[in-house]
């Protein structure tokens, strides 16, 4: 995807939304839907466009976590670690993948570019804890060895394309 | 668009009412279509019963506008249950069959033995005990429930308006528009004695009169959505499973103000309750029952969706209109408060998804009715995520006042793989723990308070007795730390010393005064910190503190931790070696060990600190540690 495309479309979200500066959030939530992250030229775009401070913007894309300022896997790992997946053993699982994608530090993404892993406090499927979510789609009571299985079959899949 | 006016909404509840009443004569499917349901894959149920049914030349119709016809049937999604670790959840209407754990090669042989030839799969209703249960009302789980909010979630379809005004939906709001004045409203609000939901307990009432009062060009009505309590969704129930009835009550809060705008912030987890009420709010819309002169009364309308983005601050009431505003969700100090300056400033109201779902049933049955449920102080019902080492989690609707006791051991079916009950965390990460002692207590907002707890949102995890009390208490910690908007000093930097503190502690490099310490830093806190996140993060380490005090000293002082760490050595006095000298039960700290001399001491475990002052008094070596399983 050229800069030039993905500029192009940030421009249509803000045209979509009427150029209003309230709408910041929901603008940045549909950039990043459409380009994957947000780059320093989308949030310098987004603020010349609502006639706001960069800073402004910046303050606004790193004060919420769902906002990453960095390109992101092909597909988006999100293990639970709501109260109600903790207490039933999510911890193993996040540590299960994160040894899997052999992630260091502070780098959620494998070095292919093909999973991100993440955390989120609480999808609401408390039922059929511990969850995880694959690309949005919920998968309910996972174990270490389910979970790395499920990565496994993704990888497999993406080796056959 | 012709405007509906009063005597065509009556005409489309009616045309609503015959529909249903028809489509109750043939075979009504309804799929859970909940989070939870889907997860387990209900939608792939939904579509193999659709095919299975079309296979047999099965009119299917997924509306209540279509018409089934005498060979047909109804296939519905429906709002969540509320029992999910039991779904994918399967209804059939009038047989009145719950199916549990459906899966799609089950279709074929609901559609063949049940819908067409009217028998029960023993297979695939829910057992407990030996015993099976056909109704869903039957089951334990339902039985001690008192739904009210929840009343029609899991039995229609969330995304038909019609069905929605078949079960009275609406009237409510048709009651306040033509038949109330703004004043009236707001007294039967307070006369209900409703209190916010979201976990205050604020009267609603109170608020709605404030706002009402208030001088303004214009006035917010905002839902709070942002249901960031880790552990709890009964917004998101609600939302997903009966959106319109969160329009409505706000409608009606709009009414009772004298406001026109409308705006639900919903948290970015929950994409389904996003979903849901944009559809909801599309089909008022088009209905008539939203946006200019509704009715021809003159009265105007309008509703807004915000996503959130991920941040918990945003539950709290500034830092949420901040951020609908487009702004860093930051909290700001009170007063002013939000009824008098609100979103963009103005005047308005904020309420919980729960507290809004709860108005029209108030209005349309009058606030007496509402006071008929729950105790004095706290009328009403409450939902509460009952999650957890339980048997069965899931939603759960019940009266005020209902002991714990009942939610966890009656609803709840006890504890799972027979463990012994530990304690049970009640309001999230601002909450506190209630333990055995608390079991008996009734739960209203004024007797939690008083025990060091709050209703919260309404999330109840329970903990068994391998859970580990002090690490629960690191984990809240870790949350609201993490959570913390960093703009006052007290929660920014006290969250962090106190997360410091708990995570040496965790680790047994922790000492005696680190408790103090704690408690130091707990009540510096929650006297400065600028808004209830801060406030209230100190909650989970007082009341783990006030109630398991000793799992603590387990870490600081044994630097081991039967949970964490596994149970450690089981002292044992080897009866060949000892020759009854009797000088180990002297040394004991507590007396755990007893015997008469010249005959072979024994340790009472159950005493026994594992100090190993024995070990060291024995001269003959007959003190023996053995290693625990766990």
């Amino acid at each position: 995807m050229s800069m030039n495309e993905r500029l192009a479309r940030v421009g249509e979200i803000i045209d979509a939304h009427g150029a209003q500066p309230s709408q910041l959030i929901a603008i940045l939530q549909e950039t990043q839907a459409a380009n994957n992250y947000l780059s320093q030229e989308d949030l310098t775009l987004i603020a010349d466009r609502l006639g706001i401070s960069t800073a402004k913007v910046y303050s606004v894309a790193t004060f919420y976590e769902n906002f990453s300022l960095e390109p992101k896997g092909k597909h988006i790992i999100r293990v639970c670690d709501g109260t109600a997946c903790h207490v039933r053993k999510s911890q193993p699982i996040y540590d299960a993948i994160h040894d899997y994608l052999q992630l260091t530090g502070k780098r959620k993404t494998d070095a292919d570019g093909l999973f991100t892993l993440e955390t989120v406090a609480c999808l609401g499927a408390c039922g059929l804890s511990p969850v995880l979510t694959l690309d949005g789609e919920v998968h309910a009571k996972m174990t270490p060895d389910s979970a790395l299985a499920l990565l496994e079959s993704i990888r497999k899949e993406e080796l056959a394309k | 668009m012709s405007i509906l006016t009063r005597d065509g909404f009556h005409a489309l509840q009616a045309e609503a009412c015959a529909l249903l009443d028809k489509s109750r004569k043939v075979t009504n499917v309804l799929v859970c279509a909940g989070t939870g349901c889907i997860a387990s894959g209900s939608m792939k149920v939904y579509e193999c019963l659709k095919d299975a049914c079309q296979k047999r030349g099965l009119q299917v119709s997924v509306q209540l506008k279509e018409e089934a016809g005498a060979k047909g049937i109804h296939l519905k999604k429906s709002g969540c249950h509320g029992f999910c670790e039991i779904g994918p959840l399967v209804n059939i209407e009038p047989l009145d069959i719950l199916y549990t754990h459906v899966k799609a090669e089950d279709c074929e042989e609901i559609v063949e033995k049940t819908i067409l030839g009217g028998q029960v799969i023993d297979r695939l209703l829910y057992k407990l005990e030996g015993q099976t249960y056909q109704r869903r009302d039957d089951i334990p789980f339902y039985k001690h429930q008192e739904r009210i909010v929840l009343k029609d979630s899991g039995k229609s379809d969330a995304e038909d308006l019609m069905e929605y005004l078949a079960l009275g939906g609406y009237s409510a709001f048709e009651k306040a528009l033509f038949d109330m004045t703004d004043e009236q409203i707001c007294r039967e609000v307070l006369d209900s004695g409703l209190r916010g939901r979201g976990g205050g307990g604020f009267p609603t009432g109170r608020k709605w009169e404030s706002v009402r009062k208030n001088v303004s060009d214009i006035k917010y009505v905002v839902c709070n959505g942002d249901e960031g309590d880790p552990g709890a969704f009964m917004d998101q129930g609600v939302m997903e499973g009966n959106p319109h009835s969160v329009i409505e009550g706000m409608m009606i809060a709009g009414l009772a103000v004298g406001s026109t705008e409308g705006y639900i912030y919903v948290r970015a987890e929950y994409p389904l309750a996003v979903e849901r009420l944009r559809i909801a709010i599309r089909q008022a819309e088009s209905a008539g029952l939203l946006g200019d002169n509704i009715l021809n009364s003159g009265f105007s309308f309008h509703m807004h969706i915000n996503r959130g983005a991920g941040a918990f601050v945003c539950g709290e009431g500034s830092a949420l209109t901040a951020s609908i505003e487009g702004k860093r969700g930051m909290p700001r100090t009170k007063p002013p408060r939000t009824v008098d300056q609100g979103l963009w400033g103005k005047p308005t109201v904020l309420n919980n998804v729960e507290t809004f779902a709860s108005v029209p049933g108030i209005i349309l049955h009058s606030a007496a009715a509402y006071r008929a449920h729950g105790t004095d102080g706290s009328p009403g019902t409450k939902t509460f995520a009952l999650t957890g080492n339980v048997v069965n989690t899931g939603l759960v609707e019940v009266p005020m006042g209902t002991t714990l006791r009942k939610i966890i051991f009656d609803i709840g079916g006890g504890i799972k793989d027979g463990k012994k009950f530990k304690a049970v965390q009640i309001g999230g990460p601002a909450g506190g723990c209630l333990t055995e002692e608390h079991l008996d207590m009734p739960l209203d907002f004024d007797s939690l308070k008083k025990v060091g707890a709050i209703v919260g949102s309404g999330g109840l995890v329970v903990m068994d007795e391998d859970t580990c009390m002090v690490e629960t208490a690191r984990f809240f910690m870790h949350f609201t730390q993490n959570e913390s908007c960093g703009k006052c000093v007290p929660c920014r930097e006290g969250t962090k010393r106190m997360l410091e503190i708990l995570d040496r502690i965790i680790a047994n490099e922790g000492s005696p005064e680190d408790l103090d310490m704690l408690e130091n830093l707990a009540d510096t806190i929650s006297t400065t910190a600028l808004c209830g996140l801060g406030q209230s993060a100190c909650k989970p380490v007082l009341s783990t503190l006030r109630y398991f005090r000793d799992e603590y000293l387990h870490h600081v002082v044994d630097h081991h931790c039967p949970v964490c760490n596994g149970r450690k050595r089981r002292l044992e006095i080897k009866e060949d070696l000892c020759k009854g000298c009797g000088k180990c039960a002297k040394n004991c700290p507590m007396e755990a060990i007893s015997g008469h001399p010249r005959t072979p001491y024994v340790i009472d475990n159950e005493k026994c600190i594992h100090c190993g002052a024995c070990w060291g008094a024995c001269p003959f070596g007959a003190i023996d540690a053995i290693e625990e399983e766990g």
